[in-house]
């Protein structure tokens, strides 16, 4: 994984905030997807959005986007008030949803050039963008095919050539390469930094990668059952969070194991499943051999032994007390899912 | 505030879609030609009560069929935004800046075209069942009440739409709310004919006065003065884009 430098990219003279969230909610019936979640983005700034699925990124977004309306609480975009100026916001800003939203029943080239009319684009320009929005994710030769005919990720590039059309100031990512192979995932995320670069456009984007957030996002807010759980850069995120991280690879029961190691003091955050077990201590190098003796002591098998630096993901199950991928099949996740994907209807 | 490009791209799509799928212009027209067929053919020798002595039953009934064939296609038009809320390009449409009521609009016009092409091509098939066509002004004034009835459909179908988000809530709209307007306007005989309690339901319902202007346009024979149908008809279309076009503007779009 390469890290970022967290350098801002907003010099003095633009200071200002191109999207900022004031206690905004969201509350579906009884479920409130979104309490009163505040934070601002900088201009130019590529901002991510972590968390599992169900913890209310989509409804940010579709709040922000001014497709669903807030039960309370504001957010600004572009200097424009979703709730006031909705059509200002429109303007302003371009979005990849997460789930499908092209008209399969048009051409490639069909849906790009509806979507370039509605955005006010005229004809000249209209053809050259296209070709170019075409070539950029590779689908210029099955421009004129029906969309009903094309493969899911060539869909989804579609859609991300077409969130690029009209070259909006702040650009909305729902979950931007969610299913594409890892050569497709590797050149959005190119494409992405270079708009981001060059176009200085704000970028927030919603992933339940890892390392999709800490290879893009100058800053991230970690969010769970609809609230921020933490917001910084992604390094500072990461030095918040001391120690090393040791992996053992495991045969046979581990429970005794498990049970000592709790009774440690410097030994924290014991995550154990499929035959593997992972804990924090402040030094790696250093506490290595007493953690051996202990596994020794008590007889267990190990097959083999990691030690690493903390990831984003580490920090995740720091601050969420579970791993991302875990919380996806819990019953309150999939409470949560069901729910919003009635909502998204 | 209303762009011209929204309504007429809308348009288009609506046009390339319908041109693509064959199969949807003829089911669209199936329905209306077996009932002008067998209604028509069956009772060709009846004497329905309320009828004029001088105008057969196939003359009174080919308005009121293309009445049929607006309401239904018309109907469709709001299907096919809630097809579109299904499949994701709804999103599409209402992220976009362009103004709410020129998103209406372009609906409208698309919907409204393919009613009249169907209603248009109900009214040829029918002379083959021994329709007579009027005059060509007659035929004008007809499709000018056909778009009529067509705008007001097209808007209850939309309002409906936002509200509805879902195919269950549509099929119990088509059995619950269509047939019976198609039933009580008269498409298929004299309201007159309805119990009292029945008929009243045919007053407020807008088919029976777009059917009876088609008549009186057509046949030259109608229950209510002409002007009087047009100028309800016109009332009803103009409050109907207003509500389609609030919906839309207020509502949320998932």
């Amino acid at each position: 994984m390469t890290d970022r430098p967290g350098e801002p990219k907003t010099g003095s003279d633009k200071p200002a905030d191109a999207i900022v969230l004031t206690d905004l909610k969201k509350q579906f019936g009884d479920l409130v997807a979104v309490d009163k979640v505040s934070f601002s983005v900088k201009s130019g700034e590529l901002f991510g959005l972590l968390g599992p699925n169900g913890a209310g990124k989509t409804t940010i977004i579709n709040m922000l986007t001014t497709l669903l309306i807030p039960t309370s609480g504001d957010a600004v975009i572009a200097g424009f008030d979703i709730r006031k100026d909705p059509d200002s916001v429109r303007n302003n800003i371009g979005i990849i949803f997460q789930d499908p939203s092209l008209d399969i029943g048009l051409t490639g080239r069909e849906n790009l050039e509806f979507h370039a009319i509605m955005y006010n684009i005229e004809a000249v320009e209209r053809k050259k963008r296209i070709a170019e929005v075409l070539s950029v994710v590779q689908l210029a030769d099955k421009a004129d095919t029906l969309v009903e005919y094309y493969s899911g990720g060539m869909k989804r590039r579609l859609e991300i050539a077409r969130g690029l059309l009209h070259y909006p100031k702040v650009l909305f990512l729902d979950e931007p390469t969610l299913g594409l192979d890892a050569q497709t995932r590797r050149s959005i995320w190119d494409y992405i930094r270079n708009l981001n670069r060059e176009y200085q456009t704000t970028v927030i984007l919603t992933t339940h990668y890892m390392e999709e957030a800490n290879f893009l996002c100058d800053r991230i807010a970690i969010i769970d059952h609809g609230k921020i759980i933490a917001l910084d850069t992604p390094a500072d995120l990461k030095a918040g969070y001391q120690g090393d991280v040791i992996t053992l690879v495991t045969e046979g029961p581990v429970d005794h194991l498990i049970a000592r190691l709790e009774e440690v003091s410097w030994v924290q955050e014991i995550v154990s499943g499929n035959g593997s077990l992972s804990f924090t201590v402040p030094c790696g190098e250093e506490n290595l051999p007493e953690i051996f003796h202990l596994v020794h002591t008590l007889g267990v098998t190990v097959r083999s032994v990691s030690l690493r630096k903390p990831s984003l993901e580490d920090v995740f199950i720091h601050l969420t007390g579970s791993t991302i991928r875990e919380q996806d099949g819990t019953r309150r996740a999939a409470m949560r899912e069901k729910f919003r994907r009635r909502m998204m209807r | 505030m209303i762009r011209a490009n929204v309504v007429y791209v809308l348009w288009m799509r609506e046009m390339i879609k319908f041109l693509r799928a064959k199969s949807r212009i003829v089911g669209a027209i199936a329905m209306p030609v077996f009932m002008l067929v067998f209604l028509g053919l069956g009772f060709r020798r009846v004497e329905v009560p309320g009828i004029p002595i001088e105008i057969t039953y196939i003359q009174y009934l080919v308005p009121g069929i293309l009445g049929m064939t607006i309401l239904f296609s018309s109907a469709y038009t709001g299907m096919g935004v809630i097809m579109d809320r299904q499949y994701g390009f709804l999103k599409e449409v209402m992220v976009t800046p362009a103004s709410r009521i020129s998103i209406v609009l372009g609906m409208i016009a698309g919907g409204a075209t393919t009613s009249l092409f169907q209603a248009t091509m109900m009214m040829l098939l029918s002379v083959f069942l021994g329709f007579t066509l009027p005059g060509l002004p007659a035929i004008a004034g007809a499709i000018m009440v056909m778009l009529l009835i067509s705008v007001i459909f097209i808007n209850i179908g939309l309002t409906l739409s936002s509200v509805l988000k879902d195919f269950h809530g549509f099929n119990m709209i088509i059995n619950f709310i269509v047939f019976p307007l198609f039933l009580l306007s008269g498409a298929l005989f004299p309201v007159a004919n309805l119990p009292v309690a029945v008929r009243i339901f045919s007053f407020i319902d807008p088919l029976t006065y777009g059917v009876d202007a088609l008549r009186g346009m057509m046949i030259g024979h109608s229950e209510f003065p002409l002007a009087l149908d047009i100028g309800i008809l016109l009332v009803l279309a103009a409050i109907t884009v207003f509500m389609s076009g609030y919906f839309f503007q207020k509502g949320e779009a998932l």
